[in-house]
């Protein structure tokens, strides 16, 4: 999950920015920080070869100069921040080889679900894309805020309940990359991590066939016991029934999770606490 | 009768919550009961509890942020030990109770650690700067006092009646609303930071008109010293701050308890209102901590330089921009909430322009120390360890600022350790160099140096090894509030990071032994002169401890550095011989109105969280009555003859010259 080895041209270009700035600011900071220490040792009171100077308060060269120095480092790094923010902007295409592929991630307690809505399959936990194509991601949550981040893909981004936030990456090497929730959402919060797959775009439609090929299907009844507070620790996948599920989430016509239910009237939640473990 | 109050709500079922509280209840007692046997009970009341004295509040505040440090501080090393032992386990604390130890850990550091520690020096202190005797509203300052009080004592009686918020420092819904989060944490959460917002409220209130409208002759607004501006600033955030907080916690309230919509998901409840809000009020609060201790630093490092402030202008300047420029910035808080690239780039930017007066004010403490003569005492090496720190918090503070950086950095690891650095490196560092600067003008002694010195080693020390591993663990991917984990690369920083947090309790060990050690000393330790540190503003100018009236006479003030020009002149003269002409002087009667208030508080909080509603009308109602009662009071004043003040202050200046005529014969 290292930030600094990127596996897609967002996280190179969201990387790339982060060590940039590290070492522009790292320019003024070390011999800031060298001055200090420096100042304060040839200063001290027992050092006779320092000169006393208790009437120097004030130099309009010093204070231009003091003044000048982080400002210069700020319309620099301004410059970063915003021509980043431009280009790195979650929404922003993505292009890759290929057509893009539709994921449609939904945060639930205390699991991930990603709708494949084109192929007409579901995956919990487990997110399986194409190398080299662009993933176009919507994202929503069934009740609490979560946070979508695969580090070393780039960019996250947050899902709400009746809301649809958008996130375009790229994965580039085949392999196995980790995703996890960055936003914490409960008891079952640790839990949330998901295998990211990448694999070939050769091999991505004979995965998507024998995924398909599943007897359990996603609809809006099963969803509705999917989005019940549990752990889920295995990788179930799904046919999907309904191909407009999403919309039905993101729009709230199914209701969001129902939360714990309360079994003690002094008001601690039972439910999940033990599920979670 | 009782509401939602049953037995069910003491978690017998866990022992951890339950034998620390155990234990603080025994100590409770127990230092009651000394008390009570002693006899110094009517000492207490009358001397403290009812105090309107603004050097006794700010004492008792940094009182209560101490006690609540040791109780941060716990869950902090609760939290490090269950992240190194985690890996691939459940550790010892299931997620039910480690959920409520980190949000009770960030709502006690900030609300009733840093809070009430700046707040209490801010007490202490300004009047005193500012040559007066008192603040602007004495009972009030009280009641304000004791209000944050009882939000501390809401926020530890949850560990044995029911059970704290799970949902971080800031609740954010709809994990907050009454759907997720049914217990009564949230509300425990809710009312105790409603009660002490109020406290801080009007503490900022307060301070704000001390500033602007009392002075003593000549102590115009540019020649306060540092220390007065940021309080200044500080303090007018909190007046423009907190409204929002109690607002923003008032409409979760009543989504909670009269099911209204404000941040639900259902029915146009909208939960990104919320983060707006909190924010609104959470970003300037940093800077309502951090701006004393600049304040802080400004005076400890002039002071230790033998100098005046450098480029004091500019530092005022750079004072109010933060103080501005802080209002502007709160959306960088969610970046990756999906905001377009203009509004992200406009807020990152404008955070990043906060770094340049910042930037401004380490440059000028690094050329007031330039041309120095520098004694480390501990308050220094507390100051040049922040100048260190600090930089390296702004670094990563800006790096964060910048929202490409962001989109991988948020909320994880890194970021703890981002705020850790600056909160600690600034805040705490400032509280601790504050504390050992001051300590003798409140209490009449110095803290021992050696004792001091090892805190400052420890804490300097022990936080690098503490937070450099949660930087790493940032970089590797690592999110915050993992109950548990099963990456192996987090591990063994996880593990370094518990091993730093052994080193930063053994900095509070010595900080403790450091107070024992003085107090046991305090004959050898005593400060005679008023003025231990050769020092420069007005608080140096009278007696150790002040008199309850601070100055016999107000000191006229003819530029910056008052009390430093006044030594200059007394030196040149040969001493002043002339006995000013004492005058009786009015002081401000104590009153249990804050007290009283903050009982009724208590009584209300308590019985709104478990919905006993009887006790809440109760609750109101006898802290309106305690209200009436004060408002009808026919004499609020006192008098102190010129006699008895010409008395203390003679004694006074007697052995004040004794010290100089003998430091004069050397």
């Amino acid at each position: 999950m290292n930030l600094l080895d990127p596996q897609g041209p967002v996280a190179v270009a969201n990387s790339t920015i982060l060590v940039d700035s590290v070492f522009i600011m790292l320019t003024i900071v070390v011999p800031t920080i060298v001055a200090i220490l420096g100042f304060a040792w040839w200063f001290r009171a027992s050092n006779p070869m320092a000169q006393y100077q208790p009437d120097f308060v004030y130099s309009g060269r010093i204070e231009m100069v003091v003044w000048a120095i982080p400002a210069l480092t700020i319309i620099l790094l301004g410059g970063v921040a915003w021509i980043g923010s431009h280009q790195l902007d979650p929404r922003a295409p993505v292009p890759g080889t290929g057509s893009p592929v539709r994921i449609q991630a939904v945060s639930l307690d205390w699991k991930w679900l990603f709708i494949y809505p084109d192929q007409r399959i579901a995956t919990v936990n487990s997110l399986t894309a194409p190398a080299g194509a662009e993933l176009n991601f919507q994202l929503t949550s069934s009740s609490v805020m979560n946070v979508f981040f695969i580090p070393q893909l780039g960019s996250m981004i947050y899902t709400m309940n009746g809301m649809v936030t958008r996130l375009n990456l790229r994965a580039d090497n085949e392999g196995k990359l980790q995703g996890l929730s960055a936003h914490f959402s409960g008891d079952g919060f640790p839990e949330m991590m998901f295998d990211v797959n990448v694999i070939s775009p050769l091999a991505f439609p004979d995965w998507v066939a024998s995924t398909a090929k599943t007897d359990q299907v996603l609809n809006e009844d099963s969803y509705k016991k999917l989005m019940q507070q549990f752990v889920e620790r295995g990788r179930p996948t799904y046919r999907l029934e309904d191909p407009t599920l999403f919309n039905l989430i993101s729009t709230q016509h199914i209701p969001p999770g129902p939360g714990p239910q309360v079994t003690s009237s002094a008001g601690r939640p039972h439910s999940g606490d033990h599920d979670a473990r | 009768m009782l509401g939602k109050l049953d037995w069910s709500a003491i978690p017998l079922e866990q022992p951890i919550p339950l034998i620390a509280g155990g234990v603080v209840l025994v100590a409770i007692l127990g230092v009651l009961l000394w008390v009570v046997v002693k006899g110094y009970l009517p000492y207490l009341w009358a001397e403290w509890i009812t105090s309107v004295d603004h050097k006794r509040i700010g004492v008792m505040y940094v009182l209560l942020a101490s006690v609540m440090f040791l109780r941060g501080g716990s869950d902090a090393i609760m939290m490090r030990i269950q992240q190194a032992i985690a890996y691939q386990s459940q550790g010892y604390l299931p997620p039910e109770h480690y959920n409520q130890i980190f949000s009770a850990h960030g709502t006690i550091m900030i609300f009733f650690v840093a809070m009430p520690f700046v707040i209490g020096l801010m007490n202490l202190v300004v009047p005193l700067q500012l040559g007066v005797r008192d603040v602007a509203f004495p009972t009030l300052n009280s009641v304000g006092f004791w209000l944050t009080a009882t939000g501390a004592l809401l926020v530890n009686l949850s560990l044995v009646i029911g059970e704290f918020s799970r949902t971080g420092w800031l609740a954010f819904p709809p994990l907050s609303e009454l759907t997720y989060s049914p217990g009564v944490g949230v509300d425990y959460y809710a009312w105790s930071l409603q009660i002490s917002g109020v406290g801080t409220l009007v503490a900022g209130i307060n301070l704000v008109t001390t500033v602007l409208k009392i002075r003593t002759k000549g102590m115009s607004y540019l020649r306060m010293p540092m220390f007065c501006w940021t309080t200044l600033a500080s303090n007018l955030l909190i007046v423009a701050a907190f409204p929002i907080l109690t607002a923003t916690l008032a409409m979760l309230l009543l989504d909670r308890y009269l099911g209204f919509h404000f941040f639900t998901n259902e029915a146009g409840g909208n939960l990104m209102m919320f983060m707006n809000l909190i924010w609104a009020w959470g970003h300037p609060e940093v800077y309502i901590l951090v701006l004393p201790a600049f304040g802080i630093f400004s005076e400890v490092v002039s002071t230790f330089s033998g100098k005046p402030l450098f480029g004091y202008r500019s530092m005022v300047l750079a004072t109010m921009a933060i103080c501005v420029i802080s209002f502007m910035v709160w959306l960088h808080h969610f970046f990756t909430m999906g905001a377009g690239p203009d509004v992200n780039a406009i807020f990152g930017i404008a955070s990043m322009i906060i770094a340049v007066p910042t930037g401004v004010k380490i440059y000028n403490w690094l050329f007031t120390m330039y041309g120095g003569r520098i004694r480390f005492a501990t308050p220094m090496l507390w100051a040049v360890g922040f100048m260190v720190t600090f930089i390296i918090g702004g670094l990563t503070g800006v790096l964060v600022a910048v929202p490409p950086a962001d989109f991988m950095l948020h909320n994880s690891m890194f970021l703890v350790a981002h705020f850790h650095n600056v909160i600690i490196g600034g805040v705490l560092f400032g509280a601790f160099a504050g504390f050992t600067y001051w300590f003798p003008k409140a209490f009449g002694f110095r803290l021992d140096e050696t004792w001091g010195k090892a805190a400052f080693w420890f804490t300097f020390i022990g936080f690098w090894v503490t937070f450099i591993p949660l930087y790493a663990a940032g970089m590797l991917g690592m999110t915050r509030r993992m109950q548990h984990y099963d990456v192996a690369a987090w591990r063994p920083w996880m593990f370094w990071a518990a091993i730093g947090m052994a080193l930063l309790s053994i900095a509070v060990i010595c900080q403790i032994t450091q107070v024992v050690v003085s107090i046991r000393n305090r004959d050898a330790l005593r400060d005679r002169t008023g003025d231990p540190w050769d020092g420069r503003s007005l608080e140096w100018a009278t007696s150790s401890p002040p008199p309850v009236f601070n100055f016999a006479f107000y000191p006229d003030v003819r530029g910056e550095d008052a009390y430093w020009a006044l030594k200059q002149h007394a030196k040149e003269q040969q001493l002043e011989h002339a006995e000013p002409e004492y005058q009786d002087i009015e002081m401000p009667r104590n009153s249990p109105t804050g007290f009283v208030c903050a009982f009724f508080a208590t009584v209300t909080g308590f019985a709104l969280i478990w919905h006993i509603w009887w006790m809440v009308i109760l609750g109101c109602l006898g802290a309106f009555a305690t209200f009436v009662v004060f408002a009808w009071r026919d004499h609020d004043e006192y008098v102190i003859p010129a006699a008895d003040v010409a008395a203390i202050d003679r004694a006074n200046l007697e052995e004040r010259r004794n010290l100089v005529s003998m430091a004069g014969a050397v």
